[in-house]
């Protein structure tokens, strides 16, 4: 290819996509020193929010702090944009503490696209890559519809929902992306003959409704929090306090469900325009209404778009329904009588892979510098799509280092969980993050992300000196706070007695350490303070509320903390026995027929990938680890 | 998935040799875990205190301190043994019901049951056993491992599978409503649903109780020798199962459930279980052979570990009878001369004459000579003549591993409850509870937790 007219350049990198999952790539590559190009078909659409106007949420929120303490960008971004903030659970136990924030759409876009813009060793490119360049099972680069070249040696495929993506309601079938935006339609086909399969998924959106339609007074106004607390580690409640922003909670009604069934027959999901599989936890306000005949009203959250538009999002309510009968379900939802839709509801279809096909390190099995994240893998909302970036990005980059790729594992964060569930477990629809798919959720708190993750980032050279520096001085004020307050004793004497009595607590009958009566579900470590008489003398300042956090939620969940400690350990001695990468599986001869079908498919890096593996029994696990003498 | 660092026991002789049988642990707690069930007759010879490849004689003792067998221990220390782990073995003879006694006594100490070909697979890892022979180590863990889940959910009682899936139906359905709750918190509320599931989880402890129970009975599994009863009409067939029964009512099981055509009796007949197997309802035709005909009840026969062939001796033997008595051949068999209260037309000479085989005496309807077919029983069993699937036994006890372990998760979720934890806490003991019911009836977790949250419960945006 050395036609004259042709473009040539050259890249260590290239992130297809510059949606959640492209961004957190392209920034990790740039940031850990490689020169990256990062192409999205339209510059106004870097980290679009195409559907929800929030971020986090439960155990979604948990990601987007965690992508922070391996110094990801998403957390950062929605604290400088977010226009209201709440912990969801805060009367649950502090590992399903989620936190959650309306963002303002635009704001949130304008914002990473400056970080973007603004960062060294990346370069910014509006066009449509139509092909991936691979030789030898090996990324070469890529060639963008004109024709320009891009050679890199790494190339992450981020393309969201726009492979050949079709936008659907009623009998209308647009061939774009989300809000109109250009499809890629070329992709795919490049894809295929590099031997990788493709498979359809489809989502969905509710419409967009102008406000000032809206009637307010029958809805319930949904306040956010007094206290804020931060998505990054970086920030404290100060630096991002704001004047927040109210969402609305109405209800559909049984005329509403009237309207749906009776025009059911007109839904192309119903009569079968619509392939791809969508997700069961998200599902459009058909199916809720079919599905769930019983019910006679759903939940319907009105949220801001933005502080400058008056669009608002209508949540609840997505559909593929035709245009007349979208505006008779919304109307007939108290407060929405007069609404004027600004934008339809509709549901997009769009080519993804399997993401069986990865390593844990998200680069592909059969091709050496090729890396796929984010609802390309099949999985679904910005979260999970930032995070899957994030690393793939880093692994990306440790391969032009000449590094071992970075894995987390189910034990160290729900990245971890997301990586392995979506490389290990065949998903038949879009996966989306749930605490309950986390096995060590006490470990895995939102409020201790950092404690969990700093480290890595800081060894892979996301965190900042300065940070980290900060960050250790946080984790020994913790461990010495704890092994104080577990040796510091008070005796039975008055003064202590005549505290509990006051405080509701049992008075002592021998002598107690201060842990054990932080311990007491009545106290907490800042109430005992009269009797910590110590406390005062060692600190200048009183401890962060973060750091007392921690020190109230390892001392009271001590027993059920133990308990899950000593299980990841077992699962440990799992993870760390190896599987070498090209073990033939038909050489292990008394493996069940599925089992060694499936291992072979999906080639598990370790045993305990192997044992999670659906159709892998105990004994198969047996014979393959006599079998590798491990 | 089972850790290669726990401490393990079997049965390493078949427990139907009602003599001596041989209980193995190994592990790193071995030693120590054994030495908490034994008292050495002479004081200094405890377990902890041998030296390797010596032993011991003294009692295995259960908490209380009360002997439940002689035995003699022997201990032998890593590395230099089979799994060059710690092994102790413990020799008793008090037959099966003391040796499951002394497995569920090691088991409380938190010793845990060896899966199926575990000690061999230890001794491979462990270097004991050399490459080549790892193809058979591998074989017989396939093979043992495909007989042991076979038998574990083929040999499950049909009303029991039901009771498990219900109970298990139960907690994933209120994990789900919990879980939805946490995730979808602006739609499911969680407000008194301690108080719900502290009686849902009241009633499910007691099922469970119940289940441990029958399981302690052995009449969670179709455990026992298969025992066939044959004769022609009128020969008394159906007096002898009542009076089998009768002697011993009260751990007759009736279930619900099995199919007419697999009817089976539980007997245990001095510690000896019997699985009487009613090839076409012996008790309501007493017709057996001319209503399924010669060749069915051939077929029953070729399925069973026993045969008790009854003859009437008021009447002298037909055709039917010399049917019989060709076919059973090598089996073993216990004949029954019936109606001795009668007047006798059959001499023991000429039954013998055609079948060889331990002949006895009785009356059906006086009850009588009873007492000498229990005595040739017990010696045909305890002599190893008579034996069956013991792979069953260790199942069973298995199963109660299992349910008790399910038992003392639902009791941590209502420690929890009482302790005013939040509602994600019940989540992880809840689970493990299902997850352990699942070993019972063959049921892998996979994502049943996430499908039910969707197929239930109405999520999403």
């Amino acid at each position: 290819m050395s036609d004259q007219n042709t473009i040539e350049e050259r890249y260590d990198a290239v992130v297809v996509g510059a949606g959640h999952a492209g961004c957190e790539a392209a920034l990790a590559l740039a940031r850990m020193g490689q020169e990256t190009i990062i192409f999205t078909v339209s510059m106004d659409s870097v980290a679009m929010m195409p559907c929800n106007p929030n971020v986090g949420g439960s155990s979604k929120g948990h990601l987007v702090k965690e992508i922070d303490a391996l110094g990801g960008e998403m957390g950062k971004n929605i604290d400088k944009t977010y226009i209201q903030s709440k912990m969801l659970n805060r009367s649950k136990g502090p590992a399903v503490h989620s936190l959650r924030a309306q963002a303002d759409k635009a704001e949130y876009t304008r914002s990473m696209r400056i970080v973007m813009e603004n960062t060294e060793h990346l370069t910014l490119r509006q066009a449509e890559v139509s092909e991936i360049i691979i030789e030898n099972q090996t990324v070469k680069g890529v060639r963008t519809k004109s024709g320009a070249v891009y050679y890199s040696k790494t190339v992450v495929l981020c393309t969201g929902v726009y492979l050949n993506a079709r936008c659907i309601y009623g009998d209308v079938v647009n061939h774009t992306g989300p809000n109109g935006l250009s499809a890629a339609t070329f992709l795919s086909d490049s894809l295929v003959e590099n031997g990788i399969p493709i498979r359809r998924f489809k989502t969905g959106t509710p419409a967009r409704i102008d406000k000032r339609s809206i009637d307010f007074s029958k809805m319930e106004e949904q306040k956010g929090d007094e206290t804020i607390v931060p998505f990054s580690f970086t920030n404290t409640e100060e630096d991002i306090k704001r004047e927040q922003i109210s969402c609305w909670l109405t209800y559909t009604n049984e005329e509403t469900h009237e309207i749906i069934k009776k025009n059911i027959d007109r839904s192309p999901l119903f009569s079968g325009a619509i392939e791809g599989t969508g997700p069961r936890y998200c599902p459009s306000i058909e199916d809720k209404v079919m599905k769930f005949a019983d019910k006679n009203r759903h939940q319907v959250f009105v949220e801001p778009e933005g502080e400058y538009t008056n669009e608002m999002y209508i949540g609840g309510m997505s559909s593929s329904l035709p245009e007349d009968v979208q505006y008779a379900m919304y109307r007939s939802v108290p407060g929405l009588e007069n609404a004027k839709i600004v934008r339809n509801a509709y549901a997009i279809e769009y080519d993804c892979i399997s993401a069986l096909l990865l390593k844990p390190s998200l680069e592909f099995k059969e091709i050496e510098g090729l890396f796929s994240a984010g609802q390309m893998n099949g999985s679904s909302g910005y979260e999970e799509a930032a995070a899957q970036g994030l690393m793939a990005g880093i692994n990306a980059a440790r391969k032009l280092q000449g590094k071992e790729p970075v894995v987390l594992d189910r034990s160290q964060g729900y990245i971890g969980v997301l990586i392995d569930d979506l490389v290990t477990k065949e998903t038949k629809e879009p996966y989306r993050m749930m605490t309950s798919r986390a096995e060590y959720r006490l470990l895995l708190r939102q409020d201790n992300a950092d404690l969990r993750l700093t480290d890595i980032g800081y060894e892979i050279g996301l965190i900042s000196e300065e940070r980290y520096e900060k960050f250790c001085k946080k984790r020994d004020l913790i461990q010495k706070e704890i092994a104080r307050l577990s040796e510091t004793m008070v005796g039975a004497n008055k003064t202590v007695q005549t505290f509990l009595e006051e405080n509701g607590s049992t008075t002592l009958k021998t002598a107690a350490s201060l842990a054990d009566l932080i311990k007491r579900p009545e106290l907490n470590y800042e109430l005992i303070a009269p009797l910590d008489i110590e406390r005062n003398s060692l600190y200048e300042q009183p401890l962060s509320k973060e750091i007392i956090e921690q020190i109230n939620i390892e001392l009271k969940y001590d027993g059920y903390i133990k308990r899950q400690r000593s299980q990841v350990e077992h699962f440990k001695k799992l993870e760390n026995k190896r599987i070498p990468a090209n073990l033939n599986y038909d050489d292990v001869h008394n493996l069940r027929k599925e089992a060694r079908q499936k291992l072979s498919e999906i080639r598990p890096e370790n045993i305990g990938q192997a044992s999670r593996i659906s159709g892998v029994s105990p004994a198969d696990i047996s014979v393959l680890m006599i079998y590798l003498n491990i | 998935m089972m850790s290669l660092s726990d401490t393990i026991a079997a049965v390493a002789t078949g427990m139907n040799q009602g003599g001596i049988g041989v209980i193995r642990v190994s592990g790193e707690h071995a030693i120590a875990l054994s030495d908490q069930i034994f008292i050495p007759k002479k004081s200094g010879k405890e377990i902890r205190n041998l030296a390797s490849y010596t032993a011991a004689y003294g009692n295995i003792v259960n908490e209380k301190e009360e002997i439940i067998d002689e035995a003699i221990v022997l201990v032998m220390k890593a590395p230099s043994t089979y799994t060059k782990e710690d092994v102790v073995e413990i020799d008793c003879h008090g037959g099966i019901h003391v040796m499951k006694q002394i497995l569920h006594l090691l088991l409380k100490k938190g010793v845990r049951l060896a899966e199926p070909g575990e000690f061999t697979k230890r001794a491979f890892l462990n270097g004991r056993i050399d490459l080549s022979q790892a193809e058979s180590v591998m074989d017989l863990i396939a093979a043992k491992s495909d007989l042991a889940a076979k038998t574990a959910v083929s040999q499950l009682k049909g009303s029991l599978k039901e009771k498990i899936e219900n109970i298990r139906n139960e907690l994933i359905h209120n994990l789900a409503f919990i879980e939805s709750a946490l995730d979808d918190p602006e739609h499911y509320s969680l407000d008194g649903f301690d108080v719900t599931l502290d009686e849902i989880l009241q009633h499910v402890e007691e099922e469970i109780g119940h289940l441990i129970m029958t399981a302690e009975d052995g009449k969670m599994m179709k455990e026992g020798i298969k025992t066939v009863i044959l004769g022609k009409p009128n020969a008394g067939k159906s007096s002898v199962l009542n009076v089998l029964m009768g002697k011993e009512r009260a751990i007759v099981t009736d279930i619900a459930g099995t199919t007419r055509d697999t009817l089976e009796e539980f007997i245990s007949i001095q510690g000896i279980p019997l699985n009487i197997v009613d090839t076409a309802g012996i008790r309501e035709t007493d017709d057996v052979v001319e209503k399924i005909g010669v060749d069915k009840s051939l077929e029953a026969m070729n399925q069973a570990d026993l045969i008790l062939y009854i003859v009437d001796s008021s009447v002298p033997l037909d055709e039917n009878d010399f049917q019989i008595m060709e076919s059973i051949g090598e089996k073993h068999v216990i004949i029954l001369q019936n109606k001795s209260d009668l007047s006798s037309v059959v001499t023991r000479e000429e039954i013998l004459s055609h079948l060889n085989k331990p002949l006895i005496d009785i009356s059906a309807k006086e009850k009588t000579g009873f007492e000498e077919f229990y005595k040739q029983l017990n010696d045909m069993f305890f002599h190893g003549h008579l034996s069956y699937n013991d792979e069953i036994y260790i199942t069973n006890m298995r199963h109660k591993e299992a349910l008790e372990n399910a038992l003392s998760s639902i009791q941590l979720v209502r420690q929890s409850i009482a302790d005013s934890m939040p509602e994600d806490f019940y989540s992880i003991d809840l689970m493990t509870a299902y997850e352990r019911l699942g070993y019972i009836i063959g049921e892998a977790v996979e994502d049943d937790l996430v499908d039910t949250i969707f197929k239930e419960f109405c999520m999403g945006k």
